[in-house]
């Protein structure tokens, strides 16, 4: 269970996010579509902690993510126990950010966590590739592999930005099948994507942002098919060309 | 265009997949080879053939006993300059990136002031610390002492040389390990941040063997300059390869040859240098390769 609530976000006199809450039940999938500059990433930032918010509170299973609270204060937690912490929290990148210098296997293994690799790499579909290095990969390869690597530490949550932005067409099958699997095995997600077909088809929830505003949520036959709002139907006309 | 060119083929023109192709001719490459061997032939004759190099005396002198002494303390200078010296520049580079003010100014201080100074000066410098402060204690700061040394018999002729070599390779260490630091991607440590890797393995196993593949050759380059600033500690009169051989030809007056004898041992120092960067450069290079 996430809880995120009244999340406010700035970069010096620019306002990225303003007032944010959602509440995103366990094992549910949750699309967030938006404008690029309309802050899908900076909220998926800020819920592993990676960007610090200047407002709100983000919690995953009860727990405050990056502060204690002491009655009506917010301490930061030392960096020690925010790492602590993303040990709960997958983070899959747009731009994969595997660990060159080491093997598929090696990445998933630096994670240190409980689950075993080579079964990890089997399901996402690469054990034959356990002992390649990135650069010896497609990006949809390196991909998947980092969604094993974030998988190792058997997290509550996985938060992807953008995981299929920065490939060819022809590989953005192949992450989504993985995606898709993992959805149907009950973790819990949160995308930011531009996949429209991928959200109709997994999400349960579709969260549509603009100007670091929610503009309207809910079912992907709601928002998707119905938006209530001009500028999601707007936005939509523009990716479903 | 067509129709020109049908008029220009010949009547019986083989076919496209049967034309040879003739590779283009390089004359001037086979010219200026030629004029270049010409130059190396004539300096290998000179070599050979010039009485001044006296190659007997330069054998005669190249294993010497004294000679291997002088090599032996070269090379432990070098080692032990390095080690301090990186081993420093490994501390210094983090300080100088940290988000500390203090840290990061002491560091940045430190780095502008062992760079500025010549080594010979600050060889000299340390050589006549004795003259600054005739006593070192340690204790509290600014308190009392408890332990004291007399400076003289703390800092000798060779510890004040390596003093100076450390110090002044620390400095450009620092600057070698920060750079490396600064190459590797931003979104390398946010990978490692978000899979929640603690800071120092962070640093030991993700941003380290990045950094290493920009560290490497400037390190060697650094290292080979080190080798060669080993015989500015002659001024210290130490007997190490440089001083060696100016104490020889003092005494026989075979210039030529002896400062030869040097300079073999550096070229040959600096190649197996070589022969080493080539093999942890590959080392760090894993994954890199195709």
């Amino acid at each position: 269970m996430i809880e995120i609530r009244g999340v406010h976000k700035s970069f010096g006199s620019l306002e990225v996010l303003r007032d944010i809450s959602l509440s995103l039940p366990a094992g549910s999938v949750t699309v967030i579509l938006g404008p690029s500059g309309s802050g899908k990433s900076t909220l998926l930032r800020c819920v592993n902690h990676l960007e610090k918010v200047n407002r709100g509170t983000v919690r995953v299973d009860g727990e405050l993510i990056g502060y204690r609270q002491d009655g009506d204060k917010l301490h930061e937690l030392p960096e020690r126990l925010v790492l602590k912490q993303r040990a709960n929290i997958g983070f899959v990148f747009q731009t994969f950010n595997l660990f060159p210098h080491m093997t598929a296997r090696q990445n998933v293994d630096e994670a240190r966590g409980p689950r075993d690799s080579r079964e990890l790499l089997e399901r996402v579909g690469l054990a034959d590739k356990a002992d390649s290095y990135p650069r010896q990969l497609s990006g949809g390869q390196q991909q998947r592999v980092a969604i094993a690597r974030a998988l190792a530490l058997d997290p509550k949550l996985v938060l992807f930005d953008e995981p299929t932005s920065a490939l060819d067409p022809e590989l953005v099958g192949e992450v989504l099948d993985v995606m898709r699997d993992l959805a149907e095995a009950g973790t819990t997600m949160v995308v930011v994507t531009h996949e429209i077909g991928f959200a109709r088809e997994v999400a349960d929830t579709v969260v549509f942002l603009d100007g670091g505003r929610i503009v309207e949520q809910g079912p992907p036959t709601e928002v998707l098919d119905n938006p209530r709002h001009e500028r999601t139907r707007a936005f939509l006309s523009k990716v479903l060309v | 265009m067509s129709l020109l060119s049908s008029a220009r083929a010949p009547v019986q023109s083989p076919r496209s997949d049967e034309l040879t192709i003739v590779p283009a001719r390089h004359p001037w490459r086979w010219v200026a080879a030629a004029a270049v061997l010409v130059l190396v032939a004539q300096f290998v004759h000179g070599l050979a053939t010039n009485p001044g190099w006296d190659w007997s005396t330069f054998a005669g002198y190249f294993f010497e006993e004294s000679v291997m002494r002088a090599l032996l303390i070269t090379l432990e200078l070098t080692l032990a300059g390095a080690v301090l010296g990186f081993a420093g520049g490994i501390l210094l580079a983090p300080m100088r990136l940290s988000k500390n003010p203090v840290l990061t100014s002491v560091s940045w201080t430190f780095i502008w002031v062992f760079r500025s100074v010549p080594l010979i000066v600050q060889l000299l410098f340390w050589a006549n610390l004795g003259y600054l402060y005739d006593k070192l204690q340690l204790g509290i700061p600014f308190g009392p002492g408890f332990v004291q040394f007399e400076t003289s018999s703390l800092v000798s002729a060779f510890g004040a040389a390596l003093l100076g070599l450390a110090l002044h390779e620390a400095a450009y260490a620092a600057e070698i390990v920060r750079a490396g630091i600064l190459s590797v991607d931003q979104r390398q440590m946010e990978a490692a941040a978000a899979l929640g890797i603690p800071r120092l393995r962070q640093f030991r196993r993700i941003v380290l063997p990045q950094a290493m593949r920009a560290i490497l050759p400037n390190a060697a380059n650094e290292l080979v300059n080190l080798l060669k600033s080993t015989s500015v500690v002659y001024v210290l009169a130490i007997g190490e390869l440089f001083y060696q051989v100016q104490v020889i030809y003092g005494r026989n007056g075979r210039v030529v040859p002896l400062l030869l004898v040097a300079t073999v041992w550096y070229v040959i120092l600096t190649a197996v240098l070589s022969i080493l960067q080539h093999y942890t450069e590959r080392h760090f290079g894993k994954g890199y390769r195709r």
